[in-house]
């Protein structure tokens, strides 16, 4: 079962080292008659936008990974850890918005976008993805679960709500933070519609929608696409490999694992 | 009687006072209402600005004629969108194709995660490896996915079709086949997300404490009665999770379809959501898209609020 969910991985290798006459061949060979190159590679990192799509990706998902994960945590804390008027309900509006799908909220997120001449700026494509009811829910629940004797410790010594929340719930929350910035991070890299939408510069476009922009573009250049497809894919790779462990483990702890 | 205050009763309430002072003078100090307002307040403004107030504007843009090059919002048509989206055809072979979409991938991808994680838990060394195998492909970017895969589907020298011709059978037209279309979306989605299933279930595995298993093994079950006796109904609860955010995640498709056939052959796979953003950003119909997406959101929601019925009552 491993080995065919690998298959299409190393088809998009394999074909990423072929000549591009070995790439549209017809058939399964998985060893090119032209032998393998490194050519497609050679190309599409000395021409093309991929370089600029790489580095906006990187600029984009990073400002919403780091926003998200500290407004998200600011609200947390404010939901679990103080009284304030209107916090139950201010809540309760948080948690029915993760029903709302967001692909509906394309057209009048673009409007206000034309509004706000944002279109076709990085704003525009960030602002959007920086709200996640969903992240404030799972902040929230670990939250709770520090002891409030923590808390009054540092209270006794004279520590006020800012200093709390900096020195008692962060550091305790770290396994939590990291999990949230990993999830935010993947899910604002692979993000298709939005960024499709909002943006129709090249210039400003990222990794995923200026993939799909190549084939249009170039006809059929397997190889090419393949080597481009790949580069694209890397950086993931390696955030899920260094963080396997937090992943699994804080799907286990926001008790999306059923416990 | 109940007016005279000994000096026991006033020493009494008096401290009680206190107390409740006390009490307060620590509420203040543990929970003080202006510093959570400091604390939300970021949170709530992005909130407010690019969730409510666009859910806000979508539901007046959908009872207007509003369109994308239009000025100003648009003249106010009442229900005209609503009643013109119940009468539109499109709409509803959109969600019709949406809906089979939805039930033709959320069994397997319950079914496949599930039998995966029992695989790889019960004794397979090198759990990363196998961790990175099924998972990696949820980490690629649908344009990585519609590259691969739209190589894998070429009718003439795809490699499924070469695959397929060696064992003697003819090639089949994936993409552009009526027949075959939304099954080929469905196994490229399966391939695609299925691996956030199987963690969900990895993770609930092995939460399952090992005493159940010890138990049942004195008990004399074999493999097969533990399977059945003690994993299954321990992962209910994953399964009821997994099962409503497979379907709401499902009835969101857009993304693998509109790269790999455009909502093609022939309408054939055209999501609701691929419906909503041609009318709203291709005919420039944003009053329209509006409506539509309310309709559906509807839908979404009367969904989500009958599955929440059935899986509670299931685990009364």
């Amino acid at each position: 079962m491993t080995v065919l969910w690998l298959v299409p991985f190393g088809w998009g290798v394999d074909t990423s080292f072929k000549t591009e006459v070995d790439a549209s061949a017809s058939g399964a060979d998985w060893i090119p008659k032209a032998g393998f190159t490194l050519d497609a590679y050679r190309t599409i990192l000395g021409q093309g936008n991929l370089p600029v799509w790489a580095v906006n990706s990187v600029v984009i998902a990073v400002c919403v990974t780091a926003i998200t994960v500290t407004i998200s945590a600011m609200a947390a804390y404010a939901f679990s850890r103080t009284l304030f008027r209107g916090r139950r309900v201010l809540f309760a509006v948080t948690i029915a918005s993760i029903m709302v799908p967001p692909q509906i909220l394309i057209v009048p997120l673009f409007r206000q976008m034309l509004a706000m001449n944002l279109v076709d700026t990085y704003a525009a494509v960030i602002l959007p993805q920086v709200v996640a009811p969903a992240m404030v829910f799972i902040l929230k629940k670990f939250f709770d679960g520090i002891p409030r004797e923590l808390e009054e410790a540092a209270r006794i010594d004279g520590a006020g709500s800012f200093r709390v929340f900096w020195s008692v719930v962060l550091p305790l929350s770290r396994p939590i933070l990291a999990a949230v910035a990993i999830f935010v991070f993947i899910n604002t890299w692979n993000n298709f519609l939005w960024p499709f939408i909002s943006t129709s510069d090249p210039q400003l476009m990222t990794l995923p929608v200026g993939l799909s922009t190549v084939k249009d573009s170039t006809g059929l250049r397997n190889a090419q696409e393949s080597a481009a497809s790949i580069l694209g894919s890397i950086p993931l790779l390696i955030v899920f490999m260094l963080f396997q462990r937090q992943i699994v483990r804080s799907v286990a702890t926001t008790g999306l694992g059923g416990q | 009687m109940a007016s005279v205050s000994t000096p026991a009763r006033r020493a009494a309430a008096g401290s009680r006072r206190a107390g409740s002072r006390r009490a307060a003078a620590t509420d203040r100090r543990r929970s003080p209402g202006g510093a959570g307002w400091l604390f939300a307040t970021p949170f709530l403004v992005f909130f407010t600005l690019f969730l409510l107030v666009p859910i806000g504007i979508g539901l007046w843009m959908s009872f207007t004629d509003a369109s994308l090059t239009g000025h100003g919002d648009g003249v106010f048509v009442g229900l005209d969108n609503y009643t013109e989206a119940f009468g539109d055809s499109q709409v509803w072979q959109t969600l019709g194709n949406t809906v089979w979409f939805t039930v033709l991938t959320t069994v397997p991808l319950v079914i496949v995660a599930l039998v995966m994680a029992l695989l790889v838990y019960t004794g397979m060394p090198g759990q990363w490896l196998w961790r990175l195998a099924f998972f990696a492909s949820h980490l690629l970017p649908v344009a990585v996915v519609y590259q691969v895969w739209s190589m894998l589907f070429q009718p003439d020298r795809g490699m499924l079709n070469s695959v397929l011709q060696t064992f003697g059978m003819d090639g089949i037209a994936w993409l552009t086949d009526e027949k075959f279309a939304m099954w080929s979306i469905g196994l490229v989605t399966l391939w695609w997300t299925v691996g956030f299933n199987f963690l969900l279930y990895l993770a609930a595995l092995q939460a399952i404490p090992d005493h159940l298993y010890e138990a049942a093994a004195l008990d004399g079950a074999g493999a097969w009665r533990r399977l059945w006796s003690v994993t299954l109904p321990q992962l209910r609860r994953t399964t009821a999770l997994i099962a409503v955010l497979q379907v709401m995640a499902s009835l969101k498709v857009f993304d693998q379809i509109y790269l790999l056939t455009k909502g093609g052959p022939n309408g054939a796979t055209r999501p609701i959501l691929e419906y909503i953003y041609d009318t709203g950003f291709t005919n420039y119909r944003l009053g329209y898209a509006s409506a539509v997406s309310y309709v559906f959101f509807g839908i979404i929601i009367i969904l989500s609020l009958a599955q929440l019925k059935i899986f509670s009552r299931r685990e009364d």
